[in-house]
Order: C-alpha cells, then sequence, then structure tokens
C-alpha cells in the first residue's frame, strides 16, 4: 500500500464500560470493561481483520463504531466528524457506515420481500423518484449476484447464501464508505463461504468500500485482510500488516491463536496456552494476558497494564517482551 | 393449508352473529324496543313468536337480534382500545427500556392486581351509563394481556439482526417499531384480540345485568337477561335466549381465536415454512 | 485396522418421513471403526453425518426413522435392539458427546451428581463411592480445583469447563466408543483446541474409539487418521485423512478443499481467488436424481444425471462415490 492512503476512519481511546448490579437494593456497583481504550484507524480501500475470543470486546467496538453503542469514553472520528457522539443524525451516519450481519436467517424482516427491504431505506433517504429507486435495486441486485425478478420473493424462499447476498445489498443500497462484517461467513454451509468472500472482496474494489471484518476464523481473516487488530480483555494486544501477523506474530496471545487453529497436516508448531478468560469484572493486574501467558515473567504481573509499543512501521504490540520475543 | 375446526366452527358462529347484527332491520319482525303490547306478554315460543315474548309483550327474537349490534359493537370497539393502548405500550416499553419499561410494568401490573369487571364497575358508576360509557369503561380496563405479550414479543425481536440493520439504516424508533417489530409480533396479538372481544361481550352482558351498561329498554343481552331474571321459572325462554345468544358469540369467538392461535402462531409456521 | 472392527455399518439408510412418503435422509452408507481409532465424518448441515451419529447410539427420533441396513457393535447388531437393551449400551459402551453441552446436562443438578450418577447407573456403584470417582473423573478432564467444582451447577461454568463436565460423563464408564458430534462448534478457538487435545489424550489412554463428526475439514484431518465425506445423505469419499486434502478423489471434496482459506495460504502462494463450488446444498426433501452432487459439479456428464454411482475401491486405499473420480 502507498504511503499516502488516505485515513477514512480513525478511532480514538474509545471506552465502553456496562455497569453491572448496584441499584435500589444497593450491594457494589461493578463495571464490565468491555472496550477499554482502544485506538485504530482504517484507511480507504483496506480491510481492518479484527481478531480475538468471545469477550474480548471486539463486538461491543463494532456496535459502538455503528452508534448502536454509546461509548463511555473516546471518538470515533469520519472526515473529523465523531459519529459516535449521541447527537449525531442516524441518517447522516447511514449513509457512512453499514453492517453486515453473522446469521443470515434472523437477520432479514420475514415480513418483508427483498423489494422492500431495499426500498424502504432509500425512500427514507430522500431518493423516491421511482425511476431510481428501481434502477438502484436492480443494480444492486446484479451486483449481489441475484436476478432482479427474485426482489418479489420473501426471505424465507432463499437459502443461506443467496440471503446472506441480500444482507450485503441491503448494506449497500445507501452506497456507505465503510461497512462492518460482522462473522460474515461464519454461518454459512463451507460450500458457499467462498463465494461469498469472493463477492465481498469483489464488492470492496468495484464500490470503492472500506471493510471493518470481524472473524474468529483466522483463515477467513488472512484471506480478506489488509491489517489486523487483535484484542484480548477489552484491548488491543498486537496490530499489523496481515503479513506480519501471520508469518511474524509477536504477541504470545496472537501465536497461540494461531497455534490452536487445528492443522490438517499436523505441522503446524506453535505455543498452546492453556486456562479461559478471566473474570472480566476483575482483569488481571499488568498485563491482562499474564495468567495464561506461556512466556510470563514477575514483571508481567505488576501494574500498569504494559502500553502499545510500536516495533515496526505499522506493527504495534503490547507486550513487555515484545523485543525479547522476536 | 389444513382448515382447522375450531376455525370453521368458531367463524361460522361469529359470522352468524355479525349478519344477525348487521341485517337486524330487515331480519326483524318488530321494533325491539317501541312495539311493547302487554296483550302479549310472555308468550312462549312460538310460530308468532319465534322466541316467545317478555314481560313487556316484546319479541324476544327481534330484541335478540338488535342486541347482537349492541354486543358487537362493544366488543369490537372496546377490544380495539384495549389493543391500541396494549400495543403502544408493550411495545415502546420493550424497545425503549429504562425507565419508561419500568413504568409500564408496574401500571400493567397495577391494573392485573384490580379485576377488570370491578374496575370497569367503578368507571360505570362514574360516568352515565351508556354505550359511550361502556366502551371506555371496557375499553381502559383489558389491555394488560396485550401489553405484556406485545413487551415479552417484542424483547425477543428487539435484538434480531433486522432491527439492528434498520437501526443501521438510520430509521427512527417509531418507524422501526411499526414496520421492523409490529408486523412480526401481530398474529399473537390477534389471537389474544380476539379472546379478549369473548370477554368484553361477557363484560358487557355483566354490566348491564347489574345495570350499570346498557340501560333498558335498549336491548342487550345482559339487561335482557336481568329483566328475565323473576321470570326465570315461570317463563324461562325470556332468559335462555338472550343467554344462548351470549353463548355462542362468546364460544365463537374463543373458538376462532384459538384456530387464528393455530394458524398464526410463528412457532407453528416457522415448521411448515 | 486389523481384525475385527469393533463398530461396522453397513449399508445404513435412514428415512425423513413427511406424511406418507419416506426420503432417504442418509442413504447406503457404509463404514467401519476399529478399537481404539479415530474416524472422522466431515460434510454440510443436511448431509447426514449427525443422525447417523444418533442412529448409532439409538436416539433416532421422528420424523426420522430407521430405513434399513445394518450397524454392527463389537460383532453384535445393534440397530433393532429393544429400548432397555439400547439403554444398557448407551453410556455404558457407547456415549456420546453434542455441540451445547448446556443443553445436555441437567440444569437443576451439581455437575458432580450427573458424573456420578453414570457410576451409579452402570456399574452398580454407591452413591458415596460414585461421588468420589467423579471428583477423579473431573481431575481427569483437567478441571481445576475439581473437589470443588463437584458441587457446582452448570450455569456456574464457562462453555469449555461445560464440555469438559461433558466428556467426564461420557468417559466415566469407559466406553468403546464416543460420539462426538461438532464438540467444539461452540467454542473459542483457544478452548477448542484444548478440548481436542483432551479427547485424543483421554480416548488414547482408555483405548476408546472416537466418531468425530465435524464441518470443519481441518479440524477433522488434524484428529483422525481416516475421514468419510458426507453430501447429501450419502459417504462420497472415504479415505486417510491428510490424502483428503493433498489428492482429493471426489469432486466436491476436492472443490471444498480449493474452497477454503485455508490459515497459511496467503503466505505461502499470495491471493488468488477462492474457487467456488457454485449452486445451495440441497434440501432432503430435494436431493437430486442420480449423484446427488450432480447439479453442482463441473464434471457432470450424461451419466451423473441418469446413475447413481457406486462405491469404487481407489488404488491407494479408501473408497469413492463417483463416475468420473480422479
Amino acid at each position: 500500500m502507498p504511503e499516502t492512503d488516505a485515513m477514512i476512519l480513525k478511532v480514538e481511546d474509545l471506552a465502553v464500560h456496562f455497569p453491572l448490579g448496584g441499584g435500589l437494593l444497593g450491594g457494589k456497583r461493578r463495571t464490565v470493561h468491555a472496550v477499554d481504550g482502544v485506538d485504530l484507524h482504517l484507511k480507504k480501500g483496506e480491510c481492518l481483520g479484527l481478531v480475538g475470543e468471545s469477550g474480548c470486546g471486539k463486538s461491543t467496538l463494532a456496535l459502538s463504531i455503528l452508534g448502536l453503542q454509546a461509548p463511555t469514553r473516546g471518538r470515533v472520528l469520519l472526515d473529523g466528524v465523531d459519529i459516535a457522539a449521541p447527537g449525531v443524525d442516524r441518517k447522516a451516519r447511514a449513509r457512512i457506515v453499514q453492517m453486515v450481519f453473522q446469521d443470515p436467517y434472523s437477520s432479514l424482516n420475514p415480513r418483508q420481500t427483498v423489494r422492500r427491504t431495499l426500498e424502504d431505506p432509500l425512500r427514507l433517504h430522500g431518493i423516491t423518484d421511482k425511476a431510481e429507486v428501481d434502477g438502484r435495486i436492480e443494480e444492486m441486485l446484479r451486483h449481489v449476484g441475484l436476478r432482479p425478478e427474485q426482489a418479489a420473493r420473501y426471505p424465507h424462499e432463499f437459502s443461506g447464501g443467496q440471503r446472506q447476498r441480500i444482507g450485503i445489498a441491503r448494506a449497500l443500497i445507501l452506497k456507505p464508505k465503510i461497512v462492518v462484517l460482522d462473522e460474515p461467513v461464519s454461518a454459512l454451509d463451507v460450500s458457499i463461504r467462498a463465494q461469498i468472500i469472493n463477492l465481498l472482496l469483489e464488492l470492496k474494489e468495484t464500490m470503492e468500500l472500506s471493510y471493518i471484518m470481524i472473524s474468529h476464523d483466522l483463515g477467513v481473516v488472512e484471506h480478506m485482510s489488509d491489517r489486523v487488530a487483535v484484542m484480548y480483555l477489552g484491548r488491543i494486544v498486537e496490530t499489523g500488516g496481515w503479513h506480519a501477523i501471520f508469518t511474524a506474530p509477536r504477541h504470545p496471545y496472537t501465536r497461540a491463536l494461531i497455534a490452536a487453529i487445528p492443522d490438517p497436516f499436523g505441522e503446524r508448531p506453535g505455543v498452546k496456552i492453556s486456562g479461559e478468560l478471566p473474570n472480566p469484572l476483575e482483569p488481571p493486574s499488568g498485563c491482562r494476558f499474564h495468567p495464561r501467558c506461556p512466556e510470563v515473567r514477575d514483571i508481567c504481573r505488576k501494574p500498569p497494564t504494559p502500553p502499545l509499543g510500536e516495533i515496526a512501521r505499522e506493527h504495534e504490540v503490547r507486550c513487555l517482551r515484545a523485543a525479547e520475543l522476536a | 393449508m389444513k382448515l382447522r375446526a375450531n376455525l370453521v366452527i368458531g367463524g361460522a358462529l361469529f359470522a352468524t352473529v355479525v349478519v344477525a347484527g348487521a341485517l337486524a332491520p330487515f331480519l326483524a319482525h318488530t321494533d325491539p324496543v317501541m312495539d311493547a303490547n302487554l296483550m302479549n306478554a310472555e308468550v312462549a315460543p312460538g310460530s308468532e313468536f319465534w322466541f316467545g315474548t317478555d314481560a313487556q309483550g316484546r319479541d324476544i327474537y327481534s330484541r335478540v337480534l338488535y342486541g347482537a349490534r349492541i354486543s358487537l359493537t362493544v366488543g369490537i370497539v372496546s377490544q380495539l382500545i384495549n389493543t391500541v393502548i396494549g400495543v403502544c405500550l408493550g411495545l415502546s416499553a420493550a424497545y425503549w427500556g429504562g425507565w419508561w419499561d419500568d413504568f409500564v410494568n408496574g401500571l400493567t401490573n397495577l391494573m392485573l392486581a384490580i379485576p377488570s369487571l370491578i374496575f370497569a364497575l367503578a368507571i360505570m358508576a362514574i360516568l352515565t351509563p351508556g354505550l359511550t360509557s361502556l366502551l371506555i369503561a371496557l375499553g381502559l380496563t383489558n389491555w394488560s394481556y396485550t401489553c405484556r405479550l406485545s413487551r415479552a414479543s417484542a424483547l425477543s425481536l428487539k435484538s434480531q439482526g433486522y432491527v439492528q440493520a434498520a437501526k443501521v439504516l438510520g430509521y427512527g424508533d417509531i418507524r422501526i417499531m411499526l414496520t421492523q417489530i409490529l408486523p412480526n409480533i401481530l398474529g399473537p396479538i390477534i389471537v389474544i384480540g380476539t379472546l379478549g372481544m369473548g370477554g368484553a361481550v361477557l363484560a358487557e352482558a355483566s354490566l348491564s345485568f347489574l345495570g350499570l351498561g346498557i340501560r333498558p329498554p335498549f336491548p342487550s343481552w345482559g339487561s335482557m337477561l336481568s329483566d328475565a331474571r323473576d321470570q326465570i321459572t315461570t317463563a324461562p325462554w325470556i332468559s335462555i335466549f338472550p343467554g344462548l345468544a351470549i353463548f355462542m358469540t362468546v364460544l365463537g369467538l374463543n373458538l376462532l381465536g384459538d384456530g387464528l392461535r393455530d394458524v398464526l402462531d410463528p412457532q407453528s409456521r416457522a415448521r411448515t415454512a | 485396522m486389523s481384525g475385527e472392527a469393533l463398530l461396522k455399518v453397513d449399508n445404513l439408510r435412514l428415512d425423513l418421513v413427511v406424511g406418507s412418503r419416506r426420503f432417504g435422509a442418509v442413504k447406503d452408507v457404509s463404514f467401519s471403526i476399529g478399537r481404539g481409532e479415530t474416524f472422522g465424518l466431515v460434510g454440510e448441515s443436511g448431509c447426514g453425518k449427525s443422525i447417523t451419529a444418533l442412529a448409532l447410539i439409538g436416539l433416532l427420533r421422528a420424523p426420522l426413522a430407521f430405513g434399513g441396513g445394518r450397524i454392527l457393535f463389537k460383532g453384535r447388531e445393534i440397530q433393532n435392539l429393544p429400548g432397555s437393551e439400547m439403554r444398557k449400551l448407551r453410556g455404558n459402551a457407547i456415549s456420546m458427546i453434542f455441540q451445547e453441552p448446556m443443553t445436555a446436562l441437567n440444569p437443576l443438578s451439581p455437575v458432580g451428581r450427573q458424573i456420578a450418577e453414570m457410576f451409579v447407573l452402570h456399574k452398580g456403584a454407591t452413591w458415596h463411592e460414585a461421588e468420589r470417582k467423579a471428583v477423579e473423573a473431573l481431575a481427569n478432564v483437567r478441571v481445576p480445583a475439581p473437589d470443588r467444582r463437584v458441587k457446582d451447577y452448570p450455569h456456574q461454568l464457562s462453555g469449555g469447563m461445560r464440555q469438559r463436565v461433558m466428556i467426564a460423563i461420557a468417559l466415566a464408564c469407559r466406553p468403546d466408543l464416543l460420539l462426538a458430534d461438532e464438540p467444539t462448534t461452540a467454542l473459542d478457538v483457544t478452548v477448542q483446541a484444548e478440548i481436542l487435545e483432551l479427547i485424543r489424550d483421554l480416548s488414547a489412554a482408555q483405548g476408546t474409539a472416537v466418531l468425530m463428526i465435524s464441518h470443519d475439514l481441518g479440524l477433522i484431518a488434524n484428529m483422525c487418521a481416516r475421514v468419510g465425506v458426507m453430501y447429501a445423505g450419502r459417504l462420497v469419499e472415504e479415505r486417510a485423512a491428510q490424502e483428503v486434502f493433498r489428492a482429493p478423489s471426489h469432486p466436491y471434496t476436492g472443490g471444498l478443499v480449493a474452497s477454503l482459506p485455508l490459515l497459511g495460504a496467503r503466505a505461502s502462494h499470495g491471493r488468488s481467488r477462492l474457487k467456488e463450488i457454485s449452486g445451495v446444498v440441497p434440501a432432503v426433501t430435494a436431493f437430486p436424481e442420480g449423484c446427488r452432487f450432480n447439479p453442482r459439479c463441473q464434471a457432470r456428464t450424461e451419466i451423473c444425471i441418469a446413475e447413481d454411482p457406486e462405491e469404487t475401491a481407489l488404488p491407494r486405499g479408501g473408497r469413492v462415490r463417483c463416475h468420473h473420480h480422479a
């Protein structure tokens, strides 16, 4: 990628905290730090892969970017405007950032035809001329590999893969700049996934989109992403270009994630980690990964949390021992 | 789709009542209020008076036909009011949550704690008896079940992808509730509305029976029953026919509601789709 | 595997009964598993892999029905065993773990008691004795602090811990055969890696044979020596696991392998468009005539539409069901 790549989205020190317990009957009021100070940027035309296990905060982060979850702290800047702020116009945001959902079954309104699913948003955003509406719907359906005459049908008349195409069409009908892909293929049959992955990559070029993709399937992330951010307990622990992340991961957690993928040939070496995600109400002191880390030293257990440090250009790692672990 | 027996029988019974009420002026033999003739008082059912006559000599057949109008008006209108209130409160409470949800929940529990008939009685005691008052009294006291149902159904849909997608597309809250959530919870609401209609017909009869609903001489099935109390042993037909009319209407509505449940229930449909 | 097979499935047919019609949800499936062997069944949703497992353990329920063939367990036909006989076998000689352990565990009973129940039921142990064994069993599946964990209810445990409890229950009576139906699909990758290792280690230590069922070809190839690939109710290919990846014989297997964005592929070969398998997975009620893969197959000829292919033995071992196999 050339140096001059325009920044399209910038997430600054974003945090989302959920209060738990407490209330009228007393009790200690506790807070889950679902996202705890995340800095990210997205360049025009790039696909940023967001990986991490359940509870790492990647979904909450995505919801904040979409304006569905108000952040406790921090900003999501798009062309200098904070689009996560509570006062931002929903419609203005809708024309910039859209989402493709994981489950193609629950993400389409069963009572609406494909046509209505695509037509309503257009009308809502002021495109009311019948010829233009028809034209845009037809063009969009062709873009996602559906026939225009299928617009009269209801979701239950389609297969899972086709439904996902409808979901993609809905996300793109307003011509957004950024699309958040939430596990876009994991609910699909294995033999259908390649179709959707190829489609998404094609659309990225033809419609000049930028993606933020959440996925736990590292094979898909490697295939689709330009850059990757790895999250653990609400924080980014490593971020870098896809090649660096997959060929020279530096954080022990990133290494463990890659090592955990079953290798069909049984050849992939790597560190195995044990234990499970700690209670997010009481995150470990110091480096949050230390209880599971195979490379842990005493220093890792002591506060403060290590900062995200740059170890190469565009490759940052949140690990005190990053230099030693090369 | 296979037609179900309860749907067919319930529909037929309800349709009979609707037709009877609608065509009452053509089907009735006499004016239900004006044609009192003490000479014909308490005539047993026969060829002239099909259902017999009451103590004032009015034709019960004609009065039962006209009574259908009142029962249906009360049943349909009051239940419509209940449904609108219940759906608005339940849907918005589920969608917005927070203090509004707490408030609606509290109000619903309060309504459920007061027997709705007693509540309606109190309202009727304040208002002047009559059709409008009856509609208000019954329309304001029976929305709690609809509200609870709407809230529960809407809660389970709120996190569905298509509701989220609508938010991301910039839809306003009201638009999301009306276009995304409401159409998908309508089935059970129609069912409970139909069943509630039967309840409203009964409630109207009870209030009128107690003298707080439709006042004599206007023919309401409940007030007809009330009038017939003294003659129940000597002229049982005076109470039997309005009683039967109530029975058929409520049974019809309940069967219809059950039948609609089988057809509209999202789970049973999901399996056939 | 030499000598007598532990499990032999012979031309198994399972029907989906809709009114008076019977659809062959599984048709002519044959395979065998040797003592202590790990055999994998891989396929997409609706291919019949899970109902095959249910048939083996006698848990087939309407609208599914046994349609023909034989299931031989230790040389004894078990497909028509009466319920009481099957119950003696189930949980004792053959046991099963499921995808979502929460639904398979009793939410109102402490997990220790649920494990202990197996010893009481099948081994005639006293409750006191069984509870002690339950602690051992939990320690065996590497649950930390097992003496305290036995008193926990399922909802108090994480997904990974619940799956360990399921494994402890399934292996309590040292069964000869363990059926594992997508045992890690609901889990995070690092937890999945641990659970797979646990299954591998324990089955090896106890000499338990495992029938591993998954949609994840990589996982199956990693875990199993031999793999059966199922498509639309048929076993289309049965091979040594790594052969399936290196030199797939059936066009479906070949297409599937080529469509997967395998981890490491982009780093070693660069990004190329994924090969797609066209079309959709057919529903059980609409399996095509002839070869069931023919509408989606690139190698299709007249004979594929006209004739259902027979199984052919491959020169280097294994079988394939295709007119034009590689």
